[in-house]
């Protein structure tokens, strides 16, 4: 895989998405650099779950292109693309009948590593989210909302990919769980550097775990900024955020530093 | 008493007649189940197929089982033997609860399960064997379930047609007009589909506590 920092990892050129006569993304044109965590804000329906879903092709667009590592979606090979992409859901999506470690194990699986590798891979990711042990064996039923999560987050870093797509992972949670898993999230980055992608309502999440914020309103991509910058932003839109959220939000100043 | 004392004088057709009857309902579930299956599973991934397919299961199911036999009978290569006739019959009227629980049974399954294992790059097949199929196994085979307790209790209707199966006694009972002969065919049939129910129920719960 080519290495290449300059170049984006991920590269959207004038998308347009339209299903059933709706008009679900209009132009959209964005990168997403090596290593660097875009956060796709928006409210319901503005259509960043669509964007998100572009990247490993749950979603064709009508028009317009997406590049992933320099190549065009619409050439590569679907199910090749999406094992190299880790995706992350709010529902989570753990497979019931399988255990965590199935779970956890599934894509290298498929992917035919010996058994040995996978277990030294399970064990390692296990205590990279920080899960113990004793849980490899259990059901995702038997598992809190928090443990439920974190299982995902292992699942999708599996088979160690570049780009990680994460679709609220964090939204169903309780604030004490949610605030601890930012902070792992924003540790875990410190060390894994992926490429990810992070689709967010919610403002503060936002500025604490993006490295820049896009912002989407009603398919349209209203404009792209590093955190700091989006506080202090005049666009009409990112100040009705701000503004939402009232004066609680802490600019970012700590990322990466927890 | 009489009735005792008639299964014990011909014990060795009761015998023989409960295996026919056995084979009978054994032999037009499997092959509901290897046509149903794949039908569920099809009107599952299309939807526009759904309504047709269901809805000629539907119109097998509201045919007469003794007009339906009747009907089969001139047909070439399957009139020639009555046992055949029967076993297509029962395949029939097997299918619609097959079909219909596993369509119920893999639209039944979390959409987020799905989407989360197709997003990991399960391929079509992977997702199909590895994820639908095992969740939605207990709603299939509580299908599989109805369809033999329907079998068991439609196949002593096959008599009628000279297919032999516990339906004889029964057949040949009403033409005596004797209630022992009757019994002598109903009980044992009851019996069948009684431990056939808890059987399946029994496989449905094992496979759903893994």
């Amino acid at each position: 895989m080519p290495a290449d920092t300059a170049s984006p990892v991920i590269e959207f050129m004038d998308v347009s998405y339209r299903v059933d006569g709706t008009q679900v993304l209009s132009g959209l044109s964005l990168q997403v650099a090596r290593g660097e965590t875009l956060v796709l804000l928006g409210r319901s329906g503005s259509g960043k779950t669509t964007t998100l879903k572009l990247v490993n092709r749950l979603v064709t667009p009508t028009s317009g292109e997406i590049r992933v590592e320099g190549v065009s979606n619409a050439q590569t090979d679907v199910i090749r693309l999406r094992r190299r992409i880790g995706y992350v859901i709010q529902d989570v999506g753990l497979f019931p009948h399988f255990t965590v470690e199935r779970n956890i194990g599934l894509v290298p699986k498929i992917e035919g590593w010996a058994d040995e590798r996978i277990r030294a891979r399970i064990q390692e990711l296990m205590q990279l989210v920080g899960l113990a042990p004793e849980l490899a064996l259990r059901y995702p039923r038997q598992l809190s909302g928090g443990q439920r999560q974190r299982v995902g987050v292992a699942r999708a870093l599996a088979a160690d990919p570049e780009i990680l797509l994460m679709d609220e992972p964090f939204g169903a949670l309780d604030p004490l769980t949610r605030d601890e898993l930012q902070r792992e999230f924003l540790a875990l980055q410190v060390r894994l550097h992926k490429t990810v992608v992070f689709v967010t309502h919610d403002l503060r999440e936002a500025l604490r775990l993006g490295t820049r914020i896009a912002l989407m309103e009603a398919g349209k991509l209203v404009t792209v900024l590093a955190p700091q910058e989006f506080l202090k932003s005049s666009d009409p839109w990112a100040s009705a955020y701000v503004r939402a959220f009232g004066n609680g939000p802490e600019p970012s100043g700590n990322r990466g530093t927890s | 008493m009489n009735l005792v004392r008639f299964i014990l004088q011909n014990h060795t057709e009761v015998v023989d007649q409960t295996l026919e009857h056995l084979w009978l309902v054994g032999l037009s579930i499997a092959f509901a189940v290897l046509i149903g299956v794949p039908l569920g599973i099809l009107i599952a991934q299309r939807p526009k197929l759904n309504k047709p397919v269901l809805a000629s299961a539907n119109i097998i199911q509201t045919i007469p089982s003794l007009a339906l036999f009747g009907f089969l009978l001139p047909v070439p290569w399957l009139g020639e033997r009555s046992d055949r006739l029967a076993i297509l019959a029962l395949t029939l009227y097997a299918l619609l609860p097959i079909i219909r629980n596993t369509y119920t049974g893999i639209r039944g399954v979390d959409a987020a399960v799905v989407e989360a294992g197709r997003g990991m790059g399960l391929t079509e097949s992977q997702l199909l064997f590895q994820v639908e199929l095992p969740l939605s196994l207990s709603v299939i085979l509580s299908g599989v379930r109805v369809a033999v307790v329907i079998s068991v209790g439609l196949a002593t209707i096959a008599a009628f047609i000279g297919a032999g199966g516990l339906g004889e006694f029964i057949f040949r009972g009403v033409a005596m007009v004797d209630d022992t002969v009757i019994l002598a065919g109903a009980i044992p049939a009851a019996i069948l589909a009684l431990l056939a129910d808890l059987g399946v129920g029994w496989l449905e719960r094992r496979l759903r506590a893994q």
